[in-house]
């Protein structure tokens, strides 16, 4: 059973952030990664239509690292240091991506280059993460209170699996938020690019699952020991479930459908990872307690946490609602 | 040993660049965010068209600079991690709460406003469209507010206990957050970015008049920001002079390292203006000073006593020359803000704020001056606190994650190549928008997004266009 502590809660805080960045900045990286599917107009209003939100999704990263640093401070420095070149990589890429969204419009002669920008920041940001995925799962040599690897370790197939299968899915939350939002030719392009990126995203995840149990012991038994299979077994279950309804979905054409079947694939994603993880943040050698902030740093935040989160969440709402519906191009007014 | 040095060495050096070009766009925008609430406010208060355009003017460099803000400070809050191990591990429970406390109130309050801000004006109608505005400048200053109480207790630490495994445990965090330094660096930092801002408004007012484009908005804005100007620089002055004497009380070896004191003075210590401190014969080259000036400003008394570096072992000192030198910067373009300030207030007085060329030219001049002083200032203030992450607590060669040299310097080439690309480009950008003058009925941020008509009626509500029912 979860024991109901200070660290449990904090770990639990903190997988929310993560779950709400990877779909939040999940759709936006995704159609950076979709970028080159689109031709001028498209690519106008598919930026014009996360243009008003990416920066308070990218927020969610902060938060993330920001909040293990605070919650988790020895698994903070473990891990990031043991993942250091992904996680650089991923900076730089934000950087590309993240200054596209204005620089892009500010000359157009520059116009091309800053939309290369977007689209391999993107596609280098989704890539470093699922690595930095990959690394984590793994496994992270440590050595006292510090990361005791050497400089290549998180570079395996397995890493680069989870960072091509994260690819694949950000560019599934891309299309389908495409589908919600957009209309004509647009909307037409992305029916399609959701129906081969579900596929591949699909695929990745049964992939990342089957290989995950065979690196080492302990997660072969949290998934397949007598009798938590019973409880372990739903999310592959659940799984096929929402594919099929996915692909239901696409061949409807619904609008909001196909979205939230890619949000609830990525929530199974992560319930998936914690089920492998839990209770540890490095895997066999750094449990939530070992690492886990003074009780006065946990119990200060969670009063935050609590109080503003709701506040965040709200008013975050407001934001997508004031832009809510298709997001037409500029000449319509 | 000189490889484990020279990983810490390439580790500052990557912290520092990327903290001081991140400086520069949080300097700018905590100003300039408070300013287009200001103008906003004055618009919705006398409805002069004029402000409208300034509005929008400015929120097309403000988006740019947001933006290029909200990328590279996402690079700090990792960097913590991946280059100071040591330091997140041993003092992550008392900094990593207040970064968290960033974010939750202020990261997302201007990231969530942010894009109504931008591109909401004809959806949500003046006053919500004024309190996005609002909450956006806000925002910037509860960022301040807390990234600012971190710093300050890494200068001045208190109100923690220290674990038997190293861990900085925070006792109570109201002392914790009001350390003794943090109110002064709060109010500096903070009228610091408002002169930055004014600095940089008014350079951009001063060309288009010395281009001969005296229409409204120029003479508007220029004449706003000369008016700041007049206002915060001697408010700064007096402001920078307190932290000093805060600086003195807990931190005397940053003041010897600015004042170049490497001997005490038992009676009344010179004040160094210029020189080149010579860390390794412990004096200053080449010096030019003023007697008992030092100790005057300093202690108020012309012949109080005043220790050097001599009373400090070496070991314990930070990098003087670097200290000393980036101190008189500051100092200098604080005291020509000064005179700016002083000149364009005579030039007002006599009805001349549009016609004296030199003004403008000194106005445009100082324009950057803003940005040149803060990084001056953060240096003075970072370095002076070396060889301590945690003043007096913390050595920063022990705070440093076990890291390979060249797995730094690549990573430190890597930054500083895109840092320069990219925020080259996006400073070339702004300079593109201030090259033009602000002009009636200024288009907005760019073509933003739009909704399909005839979906909600709020878009055409607010647009006018009142729909029958």
């Amino acid at each position: 059973m979860i024991p109901i502590d200070l660290p449990t809660i904090w770990a639990f805080i903190i997988a929310f952030a993560v779950l709400a960045y990877v779909v939040m900045d999940g759709f936006d990286l995704g159609i950076g990664i979709l970028f080159p599917a689109f031709e001028d107009r498209e690519r106008d209003r598919a930026m014009n239509s996360i243009a008003p939100v990416w920066d308070g999704n990218e927020t969610w990263l902060v938060l993330g690292g920001g909040g293990l640093m605070a919650a988790f401070p020895m698994a903070y420095g473990v891990i990031f240091s043991a993942l250091y070149t992904p996680i650089v990589a991923m900076l730089l890429a934000l950087i590309f991506r993240g200054v596209a969204f204005e620089f892009r419009w500010r000359k157009a002669e520059h116009r091309k280059y800053w939309d290369i920008a977007f689209t391999l920041g993107s596609v280098v940001a989704a890539l470093a993460q699922g690595i930095t995925l990959g690394g984590l799962l793994q496994g992270i040599a440590v050595n006292g209170r510090s990361y005791g690897g050497g400089w290549w370790d998180w570079l395996t197939p397995f890493s680069v699996a989870v960072g091509v299968a994260l690819v694949c899915g950000y560019a599934l939350l891309g299309a389908t938020w495409l589908i919600m939002k957009s209309e004509g030719s647009l909307l037409d392009r992305c029916y399609p690019l959701a129906q081969r990126f579900a596929v591949a995203t699909i695929a990745g995840m049964a992939i990342v699952s089957a290989w995950t149990p065979f690196l080492a012991n302990d997660y072969y038994r949290r998934w397949f020991a007598w009798p938590q299979v019973l409880f372990t077994a739903q999310v592959p279950l659940l799984v096929a479930i929402a594919s099929v309804g996915f692909f239901f979905a696409l061949r409807h054409r619904r609008s909001y459908w196909p979205f939230l079947i890619a949000l609830a694939l990525f929530a199974l994603g992560l319930i998936g990872l914690g089920i492998s993880l839990y209770p540890y943040v490095v895997p066999r050698s750094i449990t939530i307690w070992d690492a886990a902030a003074p009780t006065q740093s946990l119990v200060f935040m969670l009063v935050g946490a609590a109080i503003m989160v709701p506040i965040i969440l709200a008013y975050t709402g407001y934001a997508y609602w004031v832009f809510r519906g298709k997001t037409a191009d500029e000449g319509y007014h | 040993m000189f490889e484990a040095f020279d990983a810490t060495l390439l580790a500052r050096l990557q912290f520092a660049f990327t903290v001081s070009f991140h400086f520069i766009f949080p300097s700018f925008t905590i100003g300039l965010a408070s300013y287009l609430a200001v103008l906003e406010a004055l618009w919705l208060w006398t409805g002069r068209a004029v402000y409208l355009d300034l509005f929008k003017y400015w929120l097309k460099i403000f988006a740019l600079v947001f933006g290029m803000g909200v990328v590279s400070g996402i690079v700090m809050s990792y960097q913590f991690g991946t280059n100071w191990s040591v330091f997140s591990d041993k003092a992550g429970s008392v900094i990593g709460p207040l970064m968290a406390y960033e974010v939750l109130t202020a990261f997302f309050l201007e990231a969530g406003f942010l894009g109504v801000m931008l591109f909401g004006m004809n959806r949500v109608g003046k006053g919500l469209h004024f309190t996005a505005t609002l909450a956006v400048a806000v925002g910037t200053f509860i960022s301040a507010f807390w990234i600012l109480a971190a710093n300050s207790w890494m200068q001045t630490p208190v109100g923690h206990a220290v674990a038997p495994n190293g861990q900085f445990v925070p006792v109570d965090w109201l002392t914790i957050i009001f350390n003794p330094s943090f109110p002064y660096r709060l109010v500096h930092t903070v009228l610091a970015a408002y002169l930055t801002t004014a600095l940089a408004v008014g350079g951009v007012g001063a060309w288009h008049l010395l281009a001969g484009r005296k229409t409204e908005g120029t003479r508007v804005m220029f004449s706003m920001a000369m008016g700041m100007i007049a206002v915060t620089a001697p408010i700064q002055i007096l402001a920078g002079d307190q932290h000093g004497l805060n600086t003195l009380e807990h931190q005397p070896a940053k003041v010897m390292a600015i004042e170049g004191h490497f001997q005490s003075h038992p009676d009344g210590a010179p004040l160094v203006l210029f020189g080149w401190p010579d860390m390794k014969d412990a004096k200053v080259l080449y010096e030019i000073s003023v007697p008992k000036l030092s100790s005057l400003i300093l202690k108020h008394s012309l012949d109080a006593p005043l220790k050097g570096l001599d009373t400090v072992a070496r070991s314990d000192w930070p990098p003087v020359p670097v200290v000393f030198w980036s101190f008189r910067v500051m100092v200098g373009l604080g005291l020509l803000m000064l005179l700016l300030g002083l000149w364009s207030l005579l030039a007002r007085v006599r009805h001349k704020l549009y016609d004296w060329p030199w003004l403008h030219r000194l106005a445009l001049v100082m324009g950057p001056a803003g940005f040149v002083a803060v990084i001056a200032g953060w240096v003075t203030t970072e370095v002076g606190r070396q060889p301590y992450t945690v003043y007096g607590l913390l050595r920063t060669a022990q705070s440093v994650s076990p890291l390979q040299a060249p797995a730094v310097a690549t990573s430190l080439l890597a930054f500083i190549a895109v840092y320069f690309i990219v925020f080259g480009a996006g400073i070339l950008y702004v300079l593109h928008l201030m090259a033009s003058p602000p002009q009636e009925a200024e288009p907005g941020p760019r073509p933003g997004p739009q909704r399909a008509a005839g979906i909600t009626p709020a878009a055409a509500v607010a647009s006018g266009e009142r729909s029958t029912p």
